[in-house]
């Protein structure tokens, strides 16, 4: 009897989460789907007559975007962690008296609209000729992960227990020791979870990659298929293939980044 | 509660044990942390003036400035006060633009949070893949929003959109979901909707672990169930969950950009502009930019957000305190 209710919720369940996921399978289906097919009425729910040609034009059009995407990421991530894993720091273990006022505006930045920011931004880079930079756009980009990185590194790092810190502090370590040999090491899992959350958000930033990079050569992937769907509106699957293609890291950062939330602030040093 | 924002731990932290023992030690060491702790502090207080207030601040200027193309180049534009504000208010985009900001954002708040709680009530059961499929819902969250946007667009196309196709097989007419001014902007609602459900899935979730099963145990003696027992039990006791989402959700929905500009650029003709992509079409999105109404647009979307965003620490705070 109970397994059997079971069964009928896990069916409730299956036919939701199809509902749910039916516009990323479409995508996944248009990418393949021949021009011919395009505006065939009604559409082909299967992939049954597939082309590969959205994902050659990816191939032909779309690598440099990929690529600069990638680096824009990577930068981001590092940005990031150099500026937020010390303050995470400073503020979980050292208490610096202003420590409550840094959260609380560090808190009320992750409400700042991204636009408001990037007409800020772009009056700072016209003046400076960093517009259409990479550095530029990493600076920017950075915005989004550092207050979200400073609260995490800050949360876990208040979670480490007292003793390991006392014990460094017994054997003469300062406070730059302590951070570099003992704090970063164990907060492996907290540099994870923000490395890999600026690089997804750097990675799918449309905001300031429009008004920051938008003439110069460098565009990152999300300008690549904003200009294809603005240039040749026809040509369905190679935008589907590129948003294919551009939701690749999310999807496998997701799996990733997961196991190490889970992991949690749990495991560590002190198994006593 | 506090697991959406702050690990569990956090509590949990045992005190700073501070040696009482040698006050004169303690001072020492007091004052090379007091500078140790700036000092760690120092790169990030630096990257908040110079890429945070800076930035805000050159915004604010250029709202309160009569910016030129050429002016903005060479920086000398005349101070002109209020008049930019003056300017966008008596503007005939200003009351649609608000109006839609607030049918948009409420809209998107009640549809994603009833579904959200729906499906959170609804996976919270026990039953095979339950975790699994959970996790699959949060795909839409994490893709890039340029690619659910476009994704969106195609299926709310006219002629060849799968959504359409739907309607006809039910019978139903065709509708102009992208092109007509009466559907533009339920269009990006939708999308938005979609895009929200995962976010208040996770909370209410979390928060629907937090209740004890004792208490479904309790009601279940007194002979509540199901909406009897959602009605009576788990929506009072989900209640400071749902402000901290609805009220995250909130100041999350105001700052909508890229989902409207890229579906339908606030068109046709105004039809799904909201402050956000208002203040983006004045800036950017014509030949001739309008730097200083945008600006001034945008810190009239700042000033919402903010004051919704102070509402919503001072509701985490007290729930914090009394946790």
């Amino acid at each position: 009897m109970r397994r059997a209710t079971t069964w009928w919720k896990t069916g409730i369940g299956l036919t939701l989460t199809a509902l749910m996921l039916f516009p990323v399978y479409w995508m996944v289906n248009v990418s393949f789907t021949r021009d011919e097919d395009m505006r065939k009425s009604p559409p082909d729910l299967l992939p049954l007559h597939g082309t590969l040609d959205g994902y050659r034009a990816v191939l032909d059009q779309q690598l440099p975007y990929l690529g600069t995407s990638l680096l824009v990421g990577f930068g981001t991530v590092a940005l990031t962690l150099v500026i937020a894993a010390p303050a995470g720091y400073s503020l979980a273990r050292l208490r610096p008296a202003g420590g409550a006022a840094v959260s609380f505006v560090l808190l009320v930045a992750q409400m700042i609209p991204g636009i408001i920011m990037a007409m800020g931004f772009y009056a700072i880079y016209l003046n400076l000729g960093v517009l259409n930079t990479l550095p530029g756009l990493i600076v920017a980009d950075a915005t989004i992960a550092v207050p979200f990185g400073v609260l995490i590194f800050q949360a876990f790092m208040s979670g480490i227990p007292e003793e390991i810190t006392q014990a460094a502090r017994v054997d003469g370590a300062g406070p730059l020791r302590t951070f570099w040999s003992i704090i970063m090491p164990v907060s492996r899992n907290a540099s994870v979870t923000v490395a890999l959350f600026a690089f997804l958000w750097a990675w799918s930033d449309f905001v300031f990659a429009s008004t920051l990079n938008g003439g110069g050569a460098l565009r990152p992937i999300t300008l690549g298929i904003y200009q294809y769907i603005g240039n040749n509106n026809q040509q369905w699957n190679a935008i589907m293939a590129t948003a294919v293609v551009a939701s690749v890291p999310a999807a496998v950062l997701l799996v990733v980044a997961q196991r190490y939330i889970a992991a949690g602030v749990t495991t560590g040093a002190v198994k006593d | 509660m506090s697991a959406t924002t702050r690990s569990p731990r956090d509590r949990a932290a045992p005190a700073p044990a501070r040696s009482r023992a040698h006050p004169a030690r303690r001072l020492a060491r007091g004052d090379t942390g007091r500078w140790a702790a700036w000092a760690f502090l120092l790169p990030l207080l630096a990257y908040l003036l110079a890429f945070y207030a800076y930035p805000l601040y050159r915004n604010l200027d250029l709202s309160l400035r009569d910016y030129t193309v050429r002016s903005f180049v060479r920086g000398d534009a005349p101070f002109i006060g209020l008049a930019n504000y003056r300017e966008v208010a008596d503007n005939p985009t200003f009351v649609p633009a608000v109006t839609h900001t607030l049918v948009f954002t409420a809209a998107s708040l009640v549809l994603q949070f009833g579904i959200g709680m729906a499906l959170a009530v609804f996976f919270h059961q026990h039953f095979r893949l339950s975790a699994t499929l959970r996790a699959l819902f949060l795909v839409p969250w994490l893709l890039p929003l340029i690619v659910s946007s476009s994704t969106w667009s195609w299926m709310l196309n006219s002629e060849a959109g799968v959504v359409n196709t739907f309607l006809g097989a039910l019978g139903l007419a065709p509708v102009n979901w992208l092109t007509s001014p009466n559907w533009s902007l339920a269009s990006v609602i939708i999308a938005n909707v979609w895009i929200g459900i995962p976010f208040n899935l996770v909370l209410l979730y979390s928060g629907l672990q937090g209740i004890s099963p004792q208490v479904y145990e309790a009601a279940a003696l007194d002979g509540a169930t199901g909406w009897k027992r959602f009605w009576r039990l788990t929506f009072p006791l989900l209640r400071p969950v749902s402000a901290i989402t609805l009220l995250l959700g909130l100041v999350y929905t105001l700052k909508v950009f890229d989902i409207i500009w890229i579906m339908t650029r606030g068109g046709p003709a105004d039809s799904s502009t909201t402050l956000a992509t208002w203040s983006y079409q004045l800036g950017f999105g014509s030949l001739l930019p309008q730097f200083g109404p945008g600006a001034a647009v945008g810190n009239l979307l700042i000033v919402a957000a903010l004051a919704f965003g102070l509402v919503y620490i001072r509701v985490q705070r007290r729930q914090g305190g009394t946790e």
